[in-house]
């Protein structure tokens, strides 16, 4: 039960329940659109940037508590940052979700409330689940309009 | 709450000996008891199962149909014997009409390229229904690609039955084929398939049935029903992966064009010209599963020695009594209430994802599916993404139902 506790934080819990930044950006200028194909989660994530800095953040679109969480999570913190430091961030929490490189959390002071979701690197078959509004978010700053499918 | 089962248990079935064959049932799983409810994914398998694949790299392994040394010849009427067995089991005509592919899917697969390519051409129809497998959809939307022909999907009820009228009314002088599962591996309705078989034969319309579902679950006689075109997957049955069956009437499949081209199903070749051999080697080029083939025999001689009537009423009072409990949780939605189910339970707990149910009763040791279980237009029919889904074999008990009963309320608990 302390392991569950772990990966599903009373943070991961409230976010899922109540998705923050969650609804339409009707002047988004940037978006894409998530699929993962083995659970059926779909996620749209809709930017607006301006001269380099990420304004405003919005998601819609529906999941299980990790990955809707983790995209709530993501808008906060990606508010105010420059494309480049969002850049940074999505490599860094996807480094530390997959474990797959030596990350300290204290070398991640950036991911901040981030680090709640540092218990899923430990359940690989939901790593999807925590990276997909990243992975989306990530394709809307690249390559916008491209449909994302992580699997 | 009540946790008595009101529910009769068959008698005659010592399901705990039943557990004891299977080596895996007897590990834990996350510190806890293994409750494996996901049989209708893959089953597990009896010790004899694996014990019968050993056998053959141990004692009696060599290529078939080929060497005149006596290992060959073991081999050879080992792998052959077990053809014999499937055609038994299925009550087919002859041992020429079972054809041993990988899986379900290299059957509906090796129709729709042989069969479907010679046969059917643009606007010709072949009806599905709305919860086929993809299995039982893809292969047919390939060809589609190359001839132009239509699919007609005939829809299902709230319930999770076909649409009877629909069916009915859904044959045209366009209609070749009708591809339609025998169980729904992500509703458990079982279909009414001697009926839809004799409508469609009525029309004069060959039926291929997907069968992955329903031969683990009940006895199946091809005949009976009068299928034309029969699938299902070994690892289902116990059997090991990597080996499946297509039944086909034999005066269809003689009729029918090569799969694929190489070894063992050629009668002669020159760069010339070459001939094919007769059925069934005709469809089993190269070298096959020839222990897994073995295996998928010793499979059959398991599930054979169980008085079957006796599995069915097992798996049909775990559904029930699951049923029951589950429908006594008000956050509990079950997806399929067709009154004629296999042990198969499809559900959504309210407000949580199944991905999460998944995971938390992975915790208690529980062993679900959770996502689309590859039949994506169901789940778009019932308006959800995914769903969790029980499914039960033959060696789960009551305490695994009221393990998973007590999984949905960890659930509840985090999530509550």
């Amino acid at each position: 039960m302390n392991d569950l506790r772990e990966l599903y934080q009373e943070v991961i819990l409230d976010h899922g329940r109540k998705p923050r930044n969650f609804g339409a950006l009707p002047d988004a200028n940037r978006e894409a659109h998530g699929h993962n194909p083995l659970c059926g989660d779909k996620l749209d994530v809709r930017l607006k940037v301006k001269d380099g800095i990420v304004e405003d953040v919005k998601f819609e679109g529906a999941g299980c508590a990790i990955s809707v969480a983790s995209a709530s999570l993501m808008t906060e913190v990606l508010i105010g940052k420059t494309e480049a430091e969002a850049g940074a961030l999505f490599e860094k929490f996807h480094a530390l979700i997959t474990g797959e490189a030596d990350v300290t959390l204290e070398q991640l002071e950036d991911l901040d409330k981030l680090a709640v979701f540092s218990g899923v690197r430990d359940y690989p078959l939901r790593v999807k689940c925590a990276t997909l509004g990243w992975h989306t978010m990530h394709a809307a700053l690249e390559n916008n309009g491209e449909m994302v499918v992580t699997e | 709450m009540n946790t008595e089962s009101p529910i009769i248990r068959p008698a005659g079935l010592d399901i705990a000996r039943i557990r004891a064959d299977f080596p895996i049932l007897s590990l834990p799983s996350n510190g806890k008891r293994l409750v494996f409810l996901d049989t209708a994914a893959s089953a597990q398998k009896p010790r004899q199962v694996i014990d019968a694949e050993s056998h053959v790299y141990e004692a009696e392994y060599a290529n078939i149909h080929r060497g005149v040394y006596d290992l060959s010849q073991r081999a050879t009427v080992a792998y052959d014997k077990a053809r014999t067995k499937v055609r038994k089991f299925i009550n087919a005509a002859s041992d020429r009409e079972i054809v041993f592919v990988r899986n379900a899917t290299e059957g509906v697969n090796l129709v729709a390229q042989t069969w479907g390519r010679k046969n059917l051409k643009q606007g010709d129809q072949i009806i599905l229904s709305e919860m086929e497998h993809h299995a039982n959809i893809v292969p047919w939307q390939m060809l589609r690609e190359e001839t132009g022909l239509e699919l007609v999907v005939i829809p299902i009820t709230d319930a999770g039955e076909l649409v009877w009228e629909a069916y009915e009314k859904a044959f045209t002088s366009k209609t070749k084929l009708v591809a339609m599962t025998q169980v729904s591996n992500a509703l458990g309705t079982i279909t009414p398939m001697a009926e839809i078989i004799k409508v469609a034969h009525a029309h004069g319309v060959p039926v291929l049935v997907d069968g992955c579902q329903a031969v683990p679950h009940m006895p199946v006689d091809v005949q009976a029903l009068d299928a034309d075109f029969y699938v299902f997957s070994g690892h289902k049955l116990y059997g090991p992966t990597g080996v499946g069956v297509l039944y086909a009437k034999a005066k269809i499949l003689e009729a029918m064009p090569p799969y694929q081209g190489g070894g063992d199903m050629i009668s002669s070749v020159t760069f010339a010209k070459t001939t094919y051999a007769d059925i069934p080697q005709r469809f089993e080029a190269g070298t096959p599963n020839i222990a897994g083939t073995i295996a998928l025999g010793a499979a059959i001689d398991y599930i054979e020695s169980f008085d079957r009537q006796a599995l069915l009423a097992h798996e049909h009072a775990l559904l029930e009594y699951a049923t029951e409990r589950l429908q006594a949780l008000n956050t509990v939605t079950i997806y399929g209430t067709a009154p004629e189910k296999a042990a198969v339970i499809s559900f959504a707990i309210k407000g949580v994802h199944p991905h999460d149910v998944g995971t938390i009763l992975d915790f208690e040791g529980i062993a679900v599916r959770a996502g689309h279980h590859c039949a994506q237009p169901v789940m778009d029919r019932f308006g959800v993404p995914a769903t969790t889904r029980a499914s039960f074999g033959i060696y789960n008990d009551f305490d695994d139902v009221d393990a998973l009963i007590g999984g949905i309320a960890k659930v509840q608990e985090i999530f509550g």
